[in-house]
């Protein structure tokens, strides 16, 4: 068979690259350049190879934040996931409480990340704030800008409050999507409530659950703008989580060199935690 | 054993899903729900299974009021058009499930399996779990799990319409043979007419909530005692002209085509109704009658061909043997045969046959 050669098609490939190219291609490459070089301003560059990979790797200040924020990950994930099933296996399966408990749902996930943090911030102030004042009042020792628990408590309490409702509307449209008879099936053969949702909702929640679960751990593993208002990464740097970390050393010391060499390591974990996490989760699912 | 239900009636807000049904089905039969969908077959059957409660009337089950009883106490089993398993089950475990719960001693579990497994070809894959599986296996397992336990009462609904139409065929002639021989009232729903006279047993056609008619499946089929239970029963839809009848003479109103009857009924107006089976290319039956038509659509479906013609102002379906195929547009003779007639009056009820 003989195929026309028509080069116009690349016409339509063009965009598309050049727009990957200004908004992911050329920025990682800066970095990367950054990675293996000094820099002295005035764009005079010197070849440092992997020194500051090494450096980084080795660095105590990197281990304490990426534990830091591997330990709130894990956190949050603990709460949100289980929280997220919970809340939408109560929620009103058909009548005018549908809509009303969705939007209600969907309000915190609306809010400006920036805004969440300031509103927290001002909600859980020990003086004046809702939440701290109250929390005195009852008798507890609470300060979030000067105790480290309390500055921790804080943060989860603020990111499950903004980020429960992501896994809740997950796990309801995959809920929703169980056809009734499966119920009924299990109805007939006199399942207990346990029996159903872990023979019947949780296999069928599989899929939708590992999308949950690989969007909660990106966002909240990159999380920045919401603690950064919170607390600024303190008391000391006791909430510095990575992306916190980062921004210090690279615009607070200027270190270009290092920092870029740390976006790059965090860029592999964050890509490596997920890979492993996905075929993990859909190994079973390709057979079929 | 028997299944009665009395005065049933299924209202949904200001919506009849049931009008009030009276129907008794007997043990060890087969009884088969016929009807369009939407025409009430599911509602029934979970009204029968106690899944859901009538809004009025009782149900009894050997000479037992089980209104509102729980299913769980019913000795049901029930088969979906979905194919409903436990997802992360193996095959073996499906099968098993019903029986686990009742506390049958796992040798008893393992033989019982084992037996409806080899009944149901799937003794090679109950290691498997449902989504290694292909549609037809599923459903196959779905069918083990609802004959595995001596259920009282099985419910079918339409467990074949989800498979394709080489499983359908295959799974469809099995069916009769899984039933036979088990002390149980098998309740089975289907669109289908050719589904119905292949399970034999009973029928009852429904349209839009009431059941038309309730009896064996051929006499339900042989003579229907309305218009609508005719229509029901017949696929492709049966043929429906008005006709004038004076002494032995019949004649189509819209046409002057004559024949003789023998029909014992009073002169006038009535309406013929004629299954696309009985006109055909060629002649059968000892009295048949020539019609002219004009080719709308031909079509071949299996080992038979569908003409759709026209005749005066009224559309016709034929249904011939054989595979060949007609340009549309084209004028030819088709012959109906005039002993498989069958007569309703003005207000759509059975006359008489033949």
């Amino acid at each position: 068979m003989n195929k026309t050669v028509n080069q116009k098609a690349w016409f339509f490939v063009i965009p598309v690259f050049v727009l990957v190219a200004f908004n992911a291609i050329i920025p990682l490459m800066t970095v990367v350049n950054y990675a293996f070089q000094e820099t002295f301003g005035n764009n005079v560059f010197m070849w440092e190879g992997t020194r500051w990979f090494k450096q980084i790797m080795l660095s105590e200040r990197f281990h304490a934040s990426l534990g830091r924020q591997f330990l709130f990950t894990f956190i949050i994930l603990f709460i949100q996931i289980p929280l997220g099933i919970a809340i939408a296996l109560t929620m009103p399966k058909e009548g005018i409480g549908v809509p009303v408990c969705l939007v209600l749902m969907s309000m915190p996930l609306l809010i400006p990340w920036n805004v969440v943090g300031a509103m927290w911030n001002i909600f859980a102030l020990p003086d004046i704030g809702f939440l701290g004042h109250s929390l005195n009042a009852l008798g507890f020792d609470y300060n979030f800008t000067q105790q480290i628990g309390d500055a921790w408590f804080t943060t989860i309490l603020m990111d499950v409050w903004h980020w429960t409702s992501l896994v809740v509307l997950l796990s309801y449209a995959g809920l929703r999507s169980i056809q009734p008879a499966y119920y009924q099936a299990a109805e007939i053969d006199g399942a207990s409530r346990w029996a159903i949702f872990t023979k019947i909702e949780l296999p069928k929640m599989k899929k939708v659950l590992t999308i949950a679960i690989l969007l909660r751990f990106m966002d909240s593993f990159m999380i920045y703008t919401e603690p950064f208002v919170l607390t600024g990464g303190g008391p000391g740097n006791a909430t510095a989580f990575l992306s916190i970390d980062l921004v210090k050393m690279a615009l607070g010391q200027f270190d270009l060199g290092p920092a870029a060499a740390m976006s790059l390591i965090y860029f592999f974990i964050v890509l490596l935690v997920c890979w492993v996490f996905y075929t993990l989760m859909m190994r079973n699912e390709e057979k079929s | 054993m028997s299944l009665e239900l009395k005065n049933v009636e299924k209202k949904i807000g200001l919506d009849t899903h049931i009008y009030s049904t009276n129907l008794k089905l007997e043990k060890n039969t087969i009884n088969i729900l016929l009807g369009p969908t939407l025409s009430g077959k599911t509602t029934l059957m979970q009204i029968m299974a106690g899944l859901d409660k009538p809004t009025n009337g009782e149900i009894w089950f050997n000479e037992q009021n089980v209104t509102g009883m729980k299913v769980q106490k019913r000795n049901v089993s029930m088969v979906y058009q979905q194919f409903i398993n436990y997802p992360n089950f193996t095959v073996y475990d499906n099968i098993a499930s019903p029986l686990k719960i009742t506390g049958v001693s796992s040798d008893e579990i393992k033989q019982r399996v084992g037996k409806v497994a080899e009944l149901l070809k799937l003794s090679g894959m109950l290691t498997k779990k449902p989504n290694e599986l292909s549609g037809g296996q599923q459903q196959r397992t779905a069918l083990a799990r609802a004959l595995v336990k001596d259920s009282d009462l099985i419910l079918l609904d339409e467990p074949l319409a989800n498979l394709d139409f080489k499983l359908r065929e295959e799974l469809r002639e099995e069916l009769p043979k899984l039933f036979e021989n088990r002390d149980c009232i098998v309740v089975y729903a289907t669109t289908e007419p050719s589904e119905a006279l292949l399970l034999g047993g009973n029928t009852a056609t429904l349209q839009e909530g009431k059941i038309i008619q309730y009896g064996k499946t051929l006499d339900t089929y042989n003579k229907p005692n309305s218009l609508v239970s005719a229509q029901v029963f017949s696929d492709p839809p049966m043929n429906i002209a008005k006709i004038k009848k004076s002494g032995d003479q019949c004649s189509f109103l819209q046409n002057d085509i004559q024949w003789k009857t023998k029909l014992n009924i009073k002169d006038g107006e009535y309406k013929v109704g004629i299954r696309p089976h009985n006109i055909t290319t060629y002649k059968e039956g000892k009295n048949t009658l020539e019609i002219k038509g004009k080719v709308l659509i031909s079509e071949i479906s299996g080992s038979e061909s569908l003409i759709h013609f026209t005749n005066g102002n009224l559309n016709w379906v034929s249904l011939s043997n054989g595979v060949f195929q007609k340009k549309v547009g084209d004028e030819m003779n088709l012959y109906m045969n005039t002993d498989e007639f069958v007569y309703f009056d003005q207000n759509e009820r059975l006359v008489s046959n033949g």
